[in-house]
């Protein structure tokens, strides 16, 4: 490695690296020694570790460098994350050392949370271990793909080459099976007490030709800057300096100019930038870029305030009040279903309810549990649910904005990145018609419903696929037209042909579907008709939209079965076609099915015949309709 | 974004979370070089403003050209300071040794000022690199109803994501200079022109390169007398940065001491 200039080095961000492992596996020591061997420790510092280590009567130990706690160092375990500074000919660093212990995985996240790369350690003797395995996982979970294996105390199995690779098909194994590049894992055999392979070749493995750990490490790639993403820019503060209105926060990813419109998000207003401020800049300022801490005025004295975001029109995140977290769980107290929390997302604040454990995540086996709550130090995918609308990026496509924490009483319990596979954006691209005015009719709605015999309405019946929606209404649209009712289906199948061809399956497809099915059954219910509909209609949300454009006459009825029995009915043939991957987005098999909270009506078709199903229907439409002639 | 404009704007983000967060908050000013940086993005991060007051602990005992110093800025920089007394040694822990005896005193004076003011947050100007238990400190760490650092079970922090919600009696500090080291000072007080006390120039072959009381904080070798030739030293030293602390040095953990029962 040729020696880099000096100011360069001093001029770029150190490369963060969290040192992770097994509890005993060797990770202090490694990184004690690779201080020593580097040249980094201040002088005295190895003699104060020594007389430390007399007066307890113990040989050496390198990891009294970092573990400066007394209670570390007298029960030879780390505690608590140390961060110190190391540099090398190539570049500076910051050495994250993380602890091992079950009991100290918060600590662990900490530090792992802000590297940009790790070191694995993983003893020779033992193997891959309960925490190795978590640590690596945790690893993944949190977007670190750079991964240093340091294979260590390679001097307790007499220094063997076939050792060495057994144990590294092990970590490679599981690492793979995360999903992580190996092609970018350097493995490396390492005694860090004695210092072989950490900066000095070991001459004790000459079967070993790869790098040093010093080598390998300046090998490893800087962080990749978000400038190329989309402007995320959360409001931090206003501030009211000087008759100036300051917008303040830090630039997550992309720019921000003089100049440009900004939606703020999730309030959806508008404005223009019309000063970027600063104290003591070397000139104005006429744009910003990711990373900086920043303040701009509006051209217009808009309310914003903190924990918005800040986007450009032309891409903003999306909204939404619904979403899965794959989630790390710190909480002394499990997670379960119901239960509420205050969450953190870049420095907005929203309260959240867990509304779904879809599955929790052994790390030892890979596998996920169908269980229902989710235990200290688990990972677990978790769909939450807020009352007010949060904008969010998925964390693949913007990591800063993905990504959040949960509070409960005066804890951080856990953290998570944001999935929205099968979630819809909720934004409301606003009303583009304008000039309309809402007429009213001449013949009041109280009139038709005399003439008629029994109001107008709206039963939306909703339900998976194959729950029976179909098959009910049409049995009760024919029962009812029997009875004199005015009355008319509106169905999935049909409406598609026609009022919803232009549109297919996606998330926001079939918010537009339930969107346009929504007013067209106002419209048939405000001509006094009472309206069934079928449709799967699997955002909560949707339905909600819909029944607050007729509150007065929109009933839900939830049409219940469980996956398996509609998956056995099956009679369009579906569910099978879904499970071989020929469809995407199908609810229940590849998209979330949210059931109603509180319908006016469930009917379960798992558990009843038709014709109950039909009774209980007759029953409550003569109770909510029918009125009685005099 | 150079290394310098990373570390800045992170700062920045701390102060402001800081502000926004916390209702009585106040910023240690103990007129060394680091606190001198952060009051520099202090007014970088409010726009030529410092929007809590400043709290310096007085033992009675910094140099004259410290006091020099602080007058000086207050009126220059129009700033709200507000100087705290400390008690007499002889009421400090006697089990303590002496160095860290007279420290302690510092820790006193800071406990009374937060009971007097009433404060729920202060910002300190403390560097990982300085020491081994600061290298294990959080940006925003909790303290007990004595001040007291429980460093066995601190809250998590990540993204940063600051636990900024405590049972009551407990109050904050702040450290929006934890991820710099004593070179980034230097290098960034260069860069901005940031004014020094003039005891960190060499004179005679010594200068102090951590100021504290007169009675506990020694000088080094060293012919630096300019921030450059300071940067070139600091770039080949191996002289720790706080040898020259008395009370760093006199037991195994009495520094570790100190710090659990609150000193910075």
């Amino acid at each position: 490695m040729s020696k880099v200039a000096e100011p360069s080095i001093q001029s770029v961000p150190p490369l963060k690296i969290v040192i992770v492992g097994h509890v005993d596996h060797g990770k202090s020591t490694l990184v004690g020694r690779l201080f020593y061997d580097t040249g980094t420790l201040p002088d005295g510092r190895v003699e104060a570790v020594r007389a430390m280590c007399e007066k307890r009567g113990m040989p050496f130990e390198w990891a009294f460098l970092l573990d400066a706690l007394q209670a570390e160092r007298d029960q030879g375990i780390t505690i608590d994350i140390s961060q110190i500074f190391f540099r090398t000919a190539h570049r500076n660093y910051v050495l994250i050392d993380a602890p091992g212990h079950r009991e100290f995985v918060k600590n662990m996240v900490t530090g792992a949370a802000q590297a940009d790369a790790a070191v694995l350690v993983v003893d020779a003797r033992e193997g891959m271990q309960e925490q190795t395995r978590r640590h690596a996982y945790l690893l993944h979970l949190l977007g670190i793909h750079q991964i240093v294996v340091a294979m260590n105390k390679m001097d307790a199995v007499d220094y063997k080459e076939a050792r060495f690779q057994e144990v590294g098909t092990q970590v490679r194994d599981y690492l793979a099976g995360l999903g992580i590049d190996l092609l970018h894992t350097q493995m490396i055999p390492v005694v860090a007490r004695d210092g072989d392979n950490i900066v000095n070749a070991s001459s004790k493995m000459p079967w070993y030709d790869g790098p040093t750990l010093e080598n390998a490490l300046d090998e490893l790639q800087p962080p990749v800057t978000s400038l190329e993403l989309p402007l995320r820019f959360p409001v931090q503060d206003v501030y009211k300096f000087d008759d100036r209105r300051i917008i303040a926060g830090r630039i997550e990813s992309g720019f921000l100019r003089k100049g440009d419109t900004l939606l703020f998000s999730p309030s959806n207003k508008k404005a223009r930038v019309a000063s970027i401020e600063a104290w003591h800049a070397r000139e104005p300022i006429i744009a910003t870029r990711a990373g900086q801490s920043i303040g701009v005025t509006l051209d217009e004295q808009i309310f914003v305030e903190r924990g918005e975001i800040v986007s450009l029109a032309s891409n903003p995140p999306m909204l939404t009040n619904v979403f899965r977290g794959r989630i790390f769980w710190l909480g002394r107290e499990p997670l379960v279903p119901g239960a509420r929390y205050k969450m953190k997302l870049c420095t907005g604040e929203y309260q959240i309810e867990v509304e779904k454990i879809e599955r929790v995540i052994d790390v030892q086996e890979m596998e996920s549990n169908e269980i229902n709550h989710v235990e200290r130090n688990a990972i677990a995918e978790v769909v939450f649910r807020s009352r007010r609308q949060i904008a969010v990026d998925p964390f693949e496509h913007n990591m800063f904005t993905g990504r959040f924490v949960i509070v409960e009483n005066y804890d951080i319990v856990g953290g998570g990145l944001i999935n929205m596979d099968g979630y819809a954006d909720q934004r409301q691209l606003g009303i583009k018609s304008t000039n309309i005015f809402k007429v009213e009719h001449r013949v009041p709605l109280e009139e038709r419903w005399k003439a008629n015999g029994h109001r107008g309405g709206i039963l939306w019946m909703t339900g998976l696929s194959g729950a029976g929606k179909s098959t009910l209404a049409f049995s009760l649209e024919q029962h009812l037209f029997r009875r004199g009712y005015l009355v008319y289906v509106l169905d999935g199948d049909n409406v598609r042909h026609g009022l919803c061809s232009d549109l297919g399956f996606s998330p926001e497809d079939r918010v537009e579907n339930i969107r346009r099915v929504g007013h067209a059954a106002t419209l048939f219910a405000r001509a006094g008709f009472l309206v069934l509909t079928a449709f799967i209609s699997p955002y909560r949300d949707d339905r909600d939209r819909v029944r607050a454009i007729a509150p007065d006459v929109f009933h839900e009825i939830h049409i219940d079965a469980d996956l398996p029995t509609c998956e056995t009915r099956d009679p369009k043939g579906l569910y099978k076609k879904a499970r071989k991957g020929e469809i995407q987005d199908f609810t229940g098999v590849s998209a979330p099915y949210e059931p109603p909270a509180a319908p006016e009506m469930r009917i379960d078709t798992a558990k009843y015949s038709i014709e109950e199903c039909l009774a209980h229907l007759d029953e409550y439409v003569a109770t909510n309709f029918a009125i009685t002639m005099r | 974004m150079d290394h310098l404009d990373v570390l800045e704007s992170r700062t920045i983000y701390v102060l402001r979370e800081a502000f926004n967060k916390i209702d009585k908050l106040a910023m240690l000013w103990s007129l060394g070089k680091d606190s001198n940086v952060m009051l520099w993005c202090a007014r970088k991060a409010f726009f030529g403003h410092v929007p809590f007051p400043l709290a310096t602990i007085d033992t009675g005992k910094k140099f004259p050209e410290m006091y020099a110093f602080r007058d000086r800025y207050i009126k220059e920089w129009n700033l709200d300071v507000v100087i705290a007394g400390c008690p007499p040694v002889e009421e400090m822990d006697p089990s303590l040794p002496p160095a860290a005896r007279s420290a302690a005193r510092k820790t006193a004076g800071l406990k009374a000022i937060v009971a007097r003011e009433g404060y729920t947050g202060l910002i300190a100007g403390i560097r990982r690199d300085e020491e081994g238990t600061r290298a294990k400190e959080r940006v925003f760490s909790p303290r007990g109803e004595q001040n007291t650092w429980n460093f066995r079970d601190q809250p998590p922090e990540f993204w940063d994501q600051f636990n900024t919600d405590f049972a009551p009696g407990t109050h904050l500090r702040v450290h929006p200079l934890l991820h710099w080291t004593e070179l980034d000072i230097w290098r960034y007080t260069k860069r901005e022109n940031i004014p020094l006390v003039d005891l960190y120039f060499a004179k005679n072959g010594k200068r102090y390169r951590s100021l504290g009381d007169k009675d506990i904080t020694f000088p080094v070798d060293s012919d630096a007398d300019t921030v450059d030739k300071i940067i070139e030293e600091l770039m080949h030293t191996k002289i720790a940065e706080r040898s020259g602390r008395a009370m760093d040095h006199e037991a195994e953990d009495s520094f570790e001491r100190l710090r659990a029962e609150g000193y910075l």
